[in-house]
């Protein structure tokens, strides 16, 4: 089976066929090698610490910016939830407008984006190195994270570009182009072209090699071992054929069964939850003590919390800017209202989902403790925490599933690949329009990047996770440093739309149609 | 004129059987006539980022066809005949639009055809005319 693959797969690059067995698995460290080498300084960049600590600084940006929102908005996320709810629901949706897009569908659209391989390997890949304890901040800060979404999709609709054929076109570079002109703001336009740059980084990063690596490393776990460039190869193919080939009904198919593979997700880690039910009071005891006391993990409760926080934010993509260009796109009057909409977003991806990836993981015993200590026992590196089987990231969900349901991993293998595919799809979108707006809208230009973004889904599917695990968080946190600039700048825009439609609400002026 | 007068109409065979029959009602009572096409549309299914991009345009396109190929072929020589004729055509529900438009436009009745739903289907998803007899604020009139 291996070498019939390996040949297959030779066969479709056109390589010479001489020296077979060794090749392959050389092509995948060259790939490892030149990419851990030629990417290092910039991870390095974004993940440096705070002086004296080891706490890293982007991830301090993300929670103060997020719990500046929350303030600032009067705890938002809590006090709109329940217009939020109304609002999916279409009770303010007038029936006249029926036909455009409605908020459920933003809101399933722009979820189908973030819910992914960052809730099923994203969480694993946090507890394995943070333990239990990191899921407890990884709830907080899909907590505050809701107020970031609902600041920056508010502005993304209000500042998009609307053209003569109804197409719209928004997102941070060009809230931060025309909002920082409507205020007067000096660096607009600089910020917007940064913006687009890490949002193409990104796209090439998080949405694209990381998905690529794990989906690969989730059906070697199911089939065997065998060299990750023909994955990779396979998945361009597929994606090549969606963005540049127009196979339209692969992509709205996908978008079909995502939220049906979320929901069984869910409901299955609900099942196995309530099969170990008189578990769950200790793993919440493990996700408070681990949360603030030192269980043995590499960092103590600092790393616990620094991984929660990471990962929270590498899943719901809160603060990155990705949500304002998918919202962005959605016609309505009032701008708020794709905000309240979207700060269920991180509810939904990161309290509700990733919680439960992490809790299946803490219940099913996975984690080696120390019998005698009853801290967690770590790997030679002393970075990660041994696991039963030696299982990481997606592997690691994989096993606590299976452990529980026999077979589970052949239905966590297609969920991951059709979460892969989709994440890829929505930003191979978000990456497009980043891309449209440095160089302009036309088809060559289009065609350059949907290229490129098919080659680094071979070199994702290629590398080792490490490398690539730390390009995709370091492109995905650029976005955030200049996004969330521009957020603090502009809030006060959104505080005035706010108070006036809540004002209008509260007047009966905005009223149910239901 | 005494009121007016609903049709649901989507060019169909039956739909065109509707429409003769609400004309002579109308004639009969001396109503206007309004003829409405909905093009169904439930706001809780899923679409990609490109739709969701080229909605907003494809809806103006869908509903001028609409307009265009359905119901102006339609309506053409009905004013000649001396009924007042306007033309109607929404996304929706098919049933909860026609109840709306009647609802509205204060009409006296709605007439529509019975479609040729195959047993299963209408079990499964109920059809527009079963919905309208337990939705419709008017009398509703099926023509077989």
């Amino acid at each position: 089976m291996n070498t019939q693959v390996k040949i297959l797969g030779l066969a479709t690059l056109g390589s010479a066929v001489s020296a077979v067995p060794v090749m392959a698995q050389s092509i995948d460290e060259q790939v490892n090698a030149v990419f851990a080498s030629s990417t290092g300084w910039f991870v390095n960049l974004i993940f440096s610490s705070f002086p004296g600590t080891s706490f890293p600084w982007i991830v301090g940006w993300l929670v103060v910016a997020a719990t500046i929102f929350t303030i600032y908005f009067g705890f938002i996320q809590f006090r709109a939830f329940g217009h939020a709810i109304a609002l999916v629901k279409g009770d303010y949706s007038d029936p006249d407008d029926a036909g455009e897009v409605s908020h459920f569908q933003a809101l399933a659209t722009a979820l189908s984006g973030t819910v992914g391989l960052g809730n099923i390997a994203g969480v694993a890949v946090a507890i394995g190195i943070g333990g239990p304890g990191a899921t407890f901040w990884l709830i907080l800060a899909g907590l505050l994270g809701m107020a970031s979404k609902f600041t920056e999709c508010t502005l993304g609709v209000k500042y998009r570009n609307e053209y003569p054929d109804g197409t719209v076109s928004g997102g941070p570079m060009y809230y931060l182009t025309k909002g920082f002109e409507e205020r007067g703001l000096p660096m607009g336009k600089i910020l917007a072209v940064l913006f687009s740059i890490f949002c193409i980084l990104g796209a090439f990063g998080g949405g694209n090699m990381f998905q690529a690596n794990q989906a690969h490393a989730q059906i070697t776990n199911v089939v065997g071992d065998y060299p990750g460039w023909i994955t990779g190869i396979v998945f361009a193919v597929i994606v090549f054929s969606v963005i540049v080939g127009g196979l339209k009904s692969i992509a709205s198919v996908t978008e079909k069964i995502v939220p049906f593979m979320g929901i069984l997700y869910v409901v299955t880690a609900l099942i196995i939850l309530l099969m170990n039910y008189d578990r769950i009071g200790w793993a919440f005891g493990e996700i408070f003590d681990g949360a603030f006391t030192n269980t043995g993990i590499a960092g103590g409760a600092v790393g616990a919390l620094i991984q929660g926080f990471k990962r929270a934010a590498f899943s719901n993509e809160a603060g990155v800017g990705s949500a304002a260009i998918a919202h962005s796109a959605v016609r309505t009057k009032e701008p708020i209202t794709e905000g309240f909409v979207s700060l269920l977003e991180p509810l939904i991806d990161t309290v509700i989902i990733c919680t439960m990836t992490a809790l299946v993981i803490i219940i099913t015993g996975q984690l080696v403790v120390d019998a005698e200590t009853g801290r967690y026992l770590l790997d030679e590196g002393a970075s990660t925490i041994q696991t039963v089987d030696g299982n990481k990231g997606v592997a690691l969900t994989s096993a606590a599933f299976s452990a529980s349901f026999g077979g589970f991993q052949y239905v966590l293998a297609v969920a991951v690949i059709l979460f892969a595919f989709s994440t890829m799809i929505s930003w191979s979108y978000y990456g497009l329009k980043a891309w449209t707006f440095l160089f302009g809208e036309g088809q060559t230009t289009e065609l350059v990047f949907k290229l490129l973004f098919c080659v680094f889904i071979v070199i994702g599917a290629a590398a080792s996770l490490g490398p690539v695990i730390d390009f995709s968080d370091a492109a995905i946190f650029s976005m955030a440093i200049v996004n969330i600039i521009g957020l603090y700048l502009l809030m006060p825009i959104v505080k005035r739309e706010l108070n006036s439609y809540m004002a209008r609400l509260d007047s009966g002026e905005i009223r149910k149609f239901a | 004129m005494t009121g007016k007068i609903v049709v649901g109409y989507d060019a169909s065979p039956s739909a065109k059987r509707a429409l003769d029959f609400a004309l002579d009602a109308a004639l009969a009572n001396g109503s206007g006539l309004i003829v409405a096409h909905v093009l169904e549309w439930s706001p809780y299914t899923f679409l990609t980022k490109e739709e969701i991009e080229e909605r907003h345009a494809r809806r103006n396109m869908e509903l001028a066809r609409a307009e265009e190929a359905i119901l102006k072929p339609a309506v053409t020589g009905l004013g000649a005949k001396g009924v007042t004729v306007e033309t109607v055509s929404r996304f929706g529900n098919i049933a909860e639009v026609l109840a709306k438009i009647a609802r509205d436009q204060k009409a006296e009745q709605i007439i529509v055809g019975r479609t040729g739903h195959s047993g299963l289907t209408s079990r499964l998803f109920g059809s527009v005319a079963g919905s309208l007899a337990q939705a419709a604020p008017v009398a509703v009139t099926i023509v077989p």
